[in-house]
């Protein structure tokens, strides 16, 4: 075991990848020699060749692009969007080409390729560099959609998703990357260092998709979430005196409605997170499909605490963000109905 | 009172015909004894200005060759070549007819471009993957899959071995290096520099092909391919079919007020060339050229087919509603079948009976292959594809919420 932030704990993965299969290529914006805006390349070129690991051309629908044509080849790219507010060039290739390539080959090529893509806000990025745009990805037939909370998530998922056969995309929280993040700015980032998911091993492993995380157990509530709202989750039911179970979903597509369905019936309460905008969320389908499935375990309407429906604003950052308060107040609203 | 300083107008460009008019192309200089010679093929990217910008051509319109691009074919070669085209000439016909007889939703026709298709199959290894559009179905022909399997797909029927996912015409055969078709234009460009990539980080002696019409062009995702090729020396051959028609759009709206879709190459630094697409020995002998070049890790070249769309872009249009009805009969540049065809004549290899002989020969072919590929359905008929197979290969393993929908469909 070894103690990793979460851009140490994916460069681990990729670095295991990387030494385990020679059809492991990493490419991307600045991931070659420099390592990466964010440094979760860093030292990778040096190590595995100027061919495993380059830089491109800035021109995302290229990177995937090129990648797909890999994948279809029989190679597995792992390919980096520097910002997923950058991603949308390459919209065309993940939804039309990449997802849909199975299926209309019927087999005969496939596209294992992964796309990381850093997501969210908190970094003072404003509109262009703070997006989640994880909705438009899930509404995809044929894409696999992951976003890890923590370390010890991020490199075995990442490593299941370089080992997948169909494409993934791979949501990484920015302001995860450095501590742990439980949406109040005004006191510093946890480091990993001193958190249990912080322990990695430096080996391979994996953590598959099918299964979210029950982070806490508790009777009284059930709070679903992903990414870096499940710290917001775990700060605010703390600061509400209740106890939650916290489900960090972990994978959106495929997703883990069983262990949702179980937590809500037994709880009769649920609040549902998620940092990008509201209208035609992920929370809309995971409401949808909770009010279906545990309608008469229902004790309280179903309520969404989210970004609200605006462009990140630069400067009113925490006014759009949904940090504690916002999510303690849902849980009141919740407990009290 | 201000005088205007600004004196653009905004121009759209328009064919020089349209329904009505009388099309008169003798403007356009078919250079009768003159081609652009043909360099070492490893030669400096921006050598190939001249065979970027003029028109290389080996078949003169009376069918004996001229200049230094002749491949010098045996006869035995040549006479394949056409019968491919051939071959293809009739199966388009039988299929659009069977179309419009409401026996499949759609077709789409290669009239007038059965060159490009056939010579690239030829001049290529079967292990070169091609990247196709919707209208190169002669490399099929030239690669030998049998016909009724590529019926069966256009009827989405019960031997479509797609599972009639696709419409018509989007082939995907994987064990011929024929890559799954995409319905979006230009997409396929990007991933077939990606292909080549691979092939050279392989270190396998395989190159990537792919093809575009000229209108998509304008897709980014042409100029993604052009970038990472020649950014990354990536073996692939990127060929334009300049059909002039991007379904009612004519070249000019793709091109503005360039005059070559080859010289776009020469901006990335690749080696370019424009070539007479209805000249079966002119297309063999460029993509030759460009296989050697892509082997001998000289990287990509771009390919202009300078060419004639004769048909309308599909069944679903009428190009008597947008040129004039009598335009593809004046295209001053020949049937690439008769072209090749009289070249033989000149040869002394072939004659009028031996060509109404091999018509005859396919045509018979081709019903034949019809008949077995209708008798396992057509899409007017009750299908006979499991339901089920719709939630299969979404993924590979499928997925809780893909069985419950299954099971939703009573499943």
């Amino acid at each position: 075991m070894a103690r990793m932030n979460m851009i140490e704990a994916i460069r681990s993965a990729l670095d295991v990848k990387l030494s385990q299969d020679p059809d492991v290529l990493i490419f991307g914006e600045d991931v070659g020699y420099f390592g990466g805006v964010f440094r979760c390349t860093a030292g990778l070129q040096e190590k595995h060749g100027l061919t495993r690991v380059f830089d491109t051309p800035i021109s995302e629908g290229g990177i995937i692009g090129a990648a797909v044509g890999m994948a279809a080849y029989g190679l597995r790219p792992v390919v980096e969007i520097q910002f997923s507010d950058y991603i949308y060039p390459g919209y065309d290739q993940i939804c039309s080409e990449a997802a849909r390539l199975r299926y209309r080959s019927a087999g005969q090529f496939t596209a294992p390729l992964t796309i990381r893509t850093p997501v969210g806000g908190g970094i003072h990025g404003g509109q262009t560099h703070s997006q989640s745009p994880e909705a438009l990805f899930t509404h995809i037939a044929g894409l696999k959609t992951i976003i890890p909370s923590n370390p010890y998530d991020a490199k075995g998922l990442l490593i299941k998703a370089i080992e997948d056969n169909d494409p993934v995309l791979f949501l990484e929280p920015k302001r995860l990357y450095n501590g742990l993040f439980d949406g109040d700015h005004n006191k510093p980032a946890v480091s990993w260092a001193g958190h249990e998911l912080g322990e990695v091993p430096e080996g391979h492993y994996t953590v598959n998709f099918e299964k979210a995380r029950l982070l806490e157990q508790g009777t009284d509530l059930t709070i679903i979430a992903y990414g870096t709202m499940v710290w917001v989750a775990q700060a605010a039911a703390k600061a509400a005196g209740i106890n939650a179970d916290i489900l960090d979903l972990r994978s959106l597509i495929p997703l883990d409605l069983e262990s949702i369905t179980k937590s809500v019936n037994k709880t009769g309460r649920c609040l549902v997170l998620h940092e990008a905008t509201r209208t035609s969320g992920f929370g809309a389908e995971l409401i949808a499909e909770i009010q279906q499935h545990c309608f008469y375990a229902l004790e309280a309407p179903i309520v969404r605490v989210t970004g609200w429906d605006t462009p990140y604003p630069h400067a009113l950052e925490w006014e759009y963000f949904p940090g504690i308060e916002r999510v303690q107040t849902a849980i009141q609203t919740i407990m009290e109905a | 009172m201000t005088s205007k300083q600004n004196r653009s107008k905004l121009f759209v460009p328009e064919p020089p015909y349209r329904p009505g008019d009388t099309p008169d192309f003798s403007h356009i200089k078919i250079p009768a004894e003159h081609s652009p010679s043909r360099p070492d093929p490893m030669i400096d990217a921006y050598g190939t200005q001249e065979q970027a910008t003029g028109l290389i051509r080996v078949l003169k319109l009376d069918g004996t060759p001229c200049g230094d691009w002749d491949p010098k074919l045996d006869a035995d070669t040549l006479r394949e070549g056409l019968r491919h085209m051939m071959l293809t000439r009739c199966v388009d016909e039988r299929m659009f007819s069977m179309q419009r007889q409401g026996k499949m939703s759609f077709y789409m026709k290669s009239t007038g471009e059965e060159a490009i298709a056939v010579a690239s199959a030829m001049a290529l290894r079967p292990t070169d993957m091609v990247f196709p559009t919707y209208r190169q179905q002669g490399i099929l022909m030239a690669r030998g899959w049998p016909l009724k399997e590529l019926m069966c797909q256009c009827l989405s029927n019960a031997g479509d071995k797609l599972e009639g996912r696709s419409i018509p015409v989007l082939y995907s055969v994987r064990e011929l290096g024929f890559f799954s078709i995409s319905g979006n234009l230009g997409t396929q460009m990007i991933q077939a520099a990606g292909w080549g990539m691979a092939c050279a980080y392989k270190g396998t002696d395989d190159i990537a092909v792919a093809f575009t019409g000229e209108g998509a062009t304008a897709e980014g995702d042409f100029y993604y391919a052009l970038n990472f090729a020649s950014t990354y020396r990536a073996p692939v051959i990127l060929n334009v079919v300049n059909n002039q028609w991007a379904i009612s759009s004519f070249q000019g709206i793709a091109a503005g007020q360039s005059k070559s879709f080859a010289a776009r190459g020469l901006a990335f630094g690749l080696a370019s060339l424009r070539v007479d697409g209805n000249d079966f020995l002119a297309v063999y002998a460029a993509i030759k050229w460009a296989t050697e070049r892509a082997r001998n890790g000289g990287g990509a070249t771009v390919i202009e087919h300078f060419t004639y769309r004769k048909e309308g872009h599909s069944t679903s249009d009428d190009p008597t509603k947008y040129r004039p009805k009598s335009e593809p009969d004046v295209w001053p540049f020949g049937d690439p079948i008769d072209r090749l065809a009289s070249h033989l004549v000149t040869l002394g290899e072939w004659d009028k009976e031996r060509h109404d002989a091999l018509h005859t020969e396919l045509t018979a072919q081709v019903r034949e292959s019809y008949k077995e590929a209708e008798a396992l359905g057509t899409l007017a008929s009750p299908s006979k594809i499991d339901p089920a197979s719709m939630f299969e290969e979404v993924f590979e393993d499928l997925p809780a919420h893909l069985r419950r929908q299954r099971q939703e469909m009573g499943i």
